[in-house]
């Protein structure tokens, strides 16, 4: 071995502990692309293949009731490649064992050739024409009620109550993140997807030779926008409520919204992790050189070239990241299946899993080479532009000039070491600065992803417990007359009853327009109320519209316009609406009126959608069973228990996140105040021993070295405050509307761990750097020259 | 150094008779007795000091003469408290040094010592007035920080930082910085090492008038043989055994010192 490479190998293991404080951060970095950017290849990948696969439709189009003859009609769309008609209705599941009656979403399932958005069948066979009361069932919904092929699933289908034999068990595309509608997260055990044939379909929901569900894929030059708008034309006379793309389509769109942030944050968190790479290897070796810099002229002395020299010192940064991209690899490889396992709970595919593709791992070994060159140019830098004779000569006394303290006058009020301690810092504004920003971001990243938890428990508390405040919602199976609200008024259990009606409407402004749902609500109501994302109740307005923000943001309308609204159902009329008020409500895209005026708008008689209700009982079980078994009700739902499923999910994935938050946020604040402090140490070892000779004690010098990294790491922490509340933000700006907004709120919990996470791990580091404080040997050190 | 793997080799050997030297009626400051030093370097033992008696008194200046490696160094750490004898005592007035453990020999340094080296040690981010504070601050009975560098000559270069001074004005802060908190002895180590005669001189001439002003027993440890005209005591130490003592009836005037 060359004399230089060994030297490197004992040099290295000299500084194995900054070398490894590097290493891991290094190491998180890659290990957070792996993970983090590999579970979204992952999913791309299924989805992109089940997608193909399957022929995952490109628009939906659902109306009342049109004749299957209009087929011919829409396939000679131009752009139109192949088009499926459907029949599709909700009906509640009777299940052993459940007060509260589950709902099913009942799909036609056309023969698997020609069926668009496909099934993939899991187990079992595909139902047939033949077969009557035989059913296919989600594979989700099976697994949460322990269904197997053979088992009897329960329905209410028009007030009747059928036996349906299950025959197959299987996935849909079109239902990869099984939502039931205005839901956020599935609900396995009482949401299903039940697939029948066409034909049983027809004879059961009293549609044969009928459907109320198109959807359609297009050639891949096809104008979308111009098929849907050809497509809603033809549908328009038999209750067309519109068509709609991919992009709201609901599975789709929750599986692009988690794609989109998985890709950001698996971008994001990387580079900070390799930004403090960068700057670790920049302090470490600009301080080995200078310790180093008479070997330095030694060895030009002796004719070594600068290149072999900056080469030298460039292995140390490269040798960094290769031990963390050994341990990264590994560690990324295994967390990554662990995501994609984690993610299979919610997102469904014939084939997803986790595989570390070889371009990946290049690309993240490529990146932290690149950062620890960029961090490491500096001193190797430093190291060519020695001139061996300068050198030789011991450096010159650090150069001091009085600080802001001295020029404020203040200087005077302070202790000798307090004043060492504010001109270290002084005296290299930029590296204190730096120091301070890594500190930082391990609060941070801390509160950045533990914002999310706190904001969605805003979002739920407001949502259910300021605006749903009904013990029970059910929605009917058609409208109803509003006598039914004094129907529901006399079952047993129920103290109030609270009705609204929803109509399908198409609301414009100008060239905008949106498909959307008006809510009719009465003025007094007290159960279900617009709540905005401050908990301000608005009041519905007598007259006029109140929208939500997002909607509104797309129409650009303010308070005051007037929008064109387009009733798609009855007789279809269309008036111009004052929209009086908007609201930055958290759900859906709303939007209210008055009850009495949407029935006037409809025309016609006055019929309700449904009902909010308020339970006498404590527990809500047996009414729920006595309405899931009324012929009208299509859904139970209750608010309540869908915010307990939504805690329990939510504190299993929250237990999992914290644990590698607070992992990331420590190696990031341990390694940028660890080798802060070994720095420091090295630079005034001399200095420490000096006060150590005076009669200052271990402790009194320890403080005084620790100072400097303790008042950075307390200056840096409200930094890391307010940066990670602008990354909360910049999240909560990126993250698509459409389906929820999550409030910007970071609580003082959260403020308070990520400030208890960074001091314990710089306490922590001040403790490893303590014990070679104590082994310092004062004589040898102020027998030498610096 | 030297080297040896058998110390009851020299057990007997002649001591020098510094113990039995009384200095006139002078209280002694320090009292050590059969001292030894032995470094353990893994593979190799390196005895630094064999079998030494010494003492100091008070109110003298006392010049440790001797050759790298003479032991000198090792022989005032020890007096210092930065270090510890393998065997033998040392005493301090009533403190025991060879028994006290690190709390109570921090305490003797911040109260009863004073230190000063070859490369001066100065704190970089301190001007020279707050590099004598750093002392006065901890210490009981200190003098004002202005007047420890009146004595030294310093009065006006007080508010400049260490890189502002040249060798021989950081030497004679380090020197205030000593003798601020009223210490009964000062140890140097080699002082003028690092200077030219003309500042060397000067460094010299703030020890000694330290010494006159003060009563301040000194003990200066140097190569240089020129020295040893300024002290009351000369000893010689050669591999780790004193080897001579001289008493000098009058000290030199430090004009007349040349190297």
């Amino acid at each position: 071995m060359k004399a230089l490479n060994k030297k490197l190998f004992r040099d290295l293991w000299h500084h194995r502990g900054q070398m490894f404080s590097i290493a891991a951060v290094v190491a998180t970095a890659i290990m957070t692309v792996l993970s983090m950017r590999g579970t979204y290849e992952s999913l791309v990948i299924a989805r992109d293949s089940y997608y193909h696969e399957s022929r995952f439709p490109d628009v939906w189009s659902n109306l009342e009731r049109a004749p299957e003859l209009l087929r011919g009609q829409i396939e000679q769309i131009e752009g139109v490649t192949a088009v499926d008609t459907r029949v599709t209705f909700a009906a509640s599941l009777d299940l052993d064992d459940r007060d509260t009656p589950a709902t099913g979403r009942f799909i036609s399932a056309s023969d698997p050739s020609v069926m668009l958005g496909a099934l993939h069948m899991r187990s079992g066979r595909w139902v047939t024409g033949r077969d009557r009361d035989r059913v296919m069932i989600s594979e989700k919904f099976a697994l949460a009620n322990e269904f197997i092929e053979g088992d009897t699933l329960r329905a209410v289908i028009n007030g009747r109550l059928r036996n349906l034999e299950i025959i197959g068990i299987a996935i849909s595309p079109e239902h990869s993140y099984a939502v039931p509608a205005g839901a956020l997260f599935p609900d396995d055990a009482n949401y299903g997807i039940v697939w029948m044939s066409r034909e049983a379909i027809g004879s059961v929901f009293d549609m044969e030779g009928a459907f109320n569900e198109v959807v359609l894929t297009l050639a891949s030059n096809a104008d979308v926008e111009g098929v849907m708008l050809k497509l809603n034309r033809i549908l328009e006379p038999y209750g067309g409520l519109g068509s709609y793309g991919r992009e709201f389509q609901l599975s789709n769109l929750f599986l692009e919204n988690e794609l989109k942030q998985n890709r950001t944050m698996g971008t994001a968190i990387p580079a900070i992790f390799l930004a403090v790479v960068a700057f670790l290897l920049n302090i470490v070796l600009r301080r080995l050189i200078s310790t180093q810099r008479q070997e330095i002229a030694v060895l030009k002395a002796f004719g070594y070239s600068n290149v072999d020299i900056g080469l030298f010192y460039l292995q140390f940064a490269l040798t960094a990241v290769l031990a963390g991209a050994v341990i990264g690899i590994g560690i990324g490889a295994w967390l990554g299946g662990v995501m994609v396992e984690l993610y299979k709970d919610y997102f469904v595919f014939p084939d997803l899993h986790y595989e570390l593709s070889a371009g990946l791992v290049a690309f993240a070994i490529a990146i932290s080479v690149i950062a620890a060159i960029v961090g490491a140019l500096g001193g190797v830098k430093k190291a060519i532009n020695l001139p061996p004779a300068e050198a030789m000569r011991p450096q010159a006394p650090a150069r001091f000039a009085p600080g802001i303290f001295e020029r404020l006058g203040l200087a005077k009020y302070l202790h000798s070491s307090t004043r060492m301690v504010l001109r270290n810092i002084e005296r290299r504004p930029i590296k204190s600065l730096f120091s301070a920003l890594g500190v930082s971001f391990s609060v941070a990243i801390l509160i950045t992803g533990m914002f999310m938890f706190d904001g969605v428990d805003r979002l739920m508390d407001l949502q259910f417990n300021v605006a749903q405040r009904e013990d029970l919602s059910v929605t009917f199976n058609r409208s109803l007359g509003i006598g039914s609200k004094f129907e529901l008024g006399r079952i047993k259990g129920v103290a109030s009853a609270e009705m609204f009606r929803m109509v399908p409407v198409r609301i414009s402004k100008g060239h905008r327009e949106r498909e959307s749902g008006i809510t009719g609500r009465a003025l007094g109501d007290e159960l279900s109320r617009i709540v905005d994302s401050d908990g301000r109740i608005i009041p519905m307005p007598l007259k006029g519209l109140v929208v939500s923000k997002v909607l509104a943001d797309q129409l650009e309308v303010v308070p005051g316009d007037r929008v064109q609204v387009e009733v798609l159902e009855g007789a279809r009329v269309s008036r111009k609406l004052e929209v009086v008020s908007i609201v930055d409500d958290l759900m859906g895209m709303s939007v209210y009126m008055n009850i009495v005026e949407l029935h006037r708008l409809v025309g016609g008689p006055r019929m309700v959608s449904g009902a909010s209700l308020a339970s006498s009982d404590l527990d809500h079980s047996q009414l729920s069973g006595i309405l899931g078994k009324l012929p009208a009700i299509a859904s139970v739902t209750s608010p309540r228990k869908a915010f307990d499923l939504f805690d329990e999910q939510m504190s299993k994935s929250m237990y999992i996140g914290i644990f590698f938050l607070i992992g990331f946020s420590s190696i990031i604040a341990v390694s940028v105040i660890y080798n802060g402090a070994r720095i420091a140490l090295s630079e005034r070892g001399r200095e420490l021993a000096s006060l150590r000779v005076l009669g200052f004690s271990k402790r009194e010098v320890a403080v005084l070295l620790f100072s400097e990294q303790g008042l950075i790491t307390l200056f840096a922490i409200p930094i890391g405050w307010y940066i990670g509340y602008l990354f909360a933000q910049g999240i909560v700006l990126m993250v698509p509307t459409e389906t929820f907004r999550i409030p910007l709120v970071v609580d003082a919990g959260t403020y308070f761990l990520s400030t208890v996470v960074t001091i314990a791990a710089a306490i922590g580091s001040f403790w490893i750097v303590r014990r070679r404080l104590n082994n310092y040997d004062l004589i040898s050190v102020l027998k030498t020259r610096d | 150094m030297t080297m040896e793997s058998d110390k009851s080799r020299e057990a007997d050997a002649e001591k020098a008779d510094t113990a039995s030297l009384k200095m006139d009626g002078r209280r002694q400051i320090f009292e050590a007795r059969g001292l030894w030093k032995i470094y353990d370097m893994g593979e190799v033992k390196v005895t630094a000091l064999r079998d030494v008696d010494f003492d100091l008194f008070d109110g003298e200046i006392l010049v440790l003469l001797g050759a790298s490696g003479s032991g000198k160094s090792t022989l005032l750490n020890i007096l210092g408290g930065l270090d510890k004898p393998t065997e033998g005592s040392v005493r301090y007035r009533d403190i025991i040094l060879s028994e006290s453990d690190d709390f109570q020999l921090t305490q003797y340094r911040r109260k009863h010592v004073g230190f000063v080296f070859q490369f001066y040690n100065l704190i970089p981010s301190l001007t020279a007035r707050e590099n004598v504070e750093l002392v006065t601050e901890i210490s009981d009975d200190p003098m004002p920080p202005e007047e420890a560098l009146e004595l030294v000559g310093l009065e006006d270069r007080m508010d400049h930082f260490p890189a502002q001074l040249s060798g021989g004005e950081q030497q004679r802060v380090a020197i205030a910085r000593a003798i601020a908190k009223r210490p009964n002895v000062l140890l140097c180590d080699e002082p003028t090492g690092a200077l030219d005669l003309e500042t060397g001189r000067i460094v010299l001439r703030a020890l000694e008038r330290v010494n006159e002003d003060l009563g301040t027993a000194i003990a200066v440890i140097t190569h240089n043989a020129a020295i040893s005209a300024m002290g009351d005591r000369v000893i010689q130490m050669s591999s780790g055994r004193i080897s001579k003592t001289i008493i000098n009836e009058k000290r030199a005037p430090l004009e007349e010192i040349e190297w």
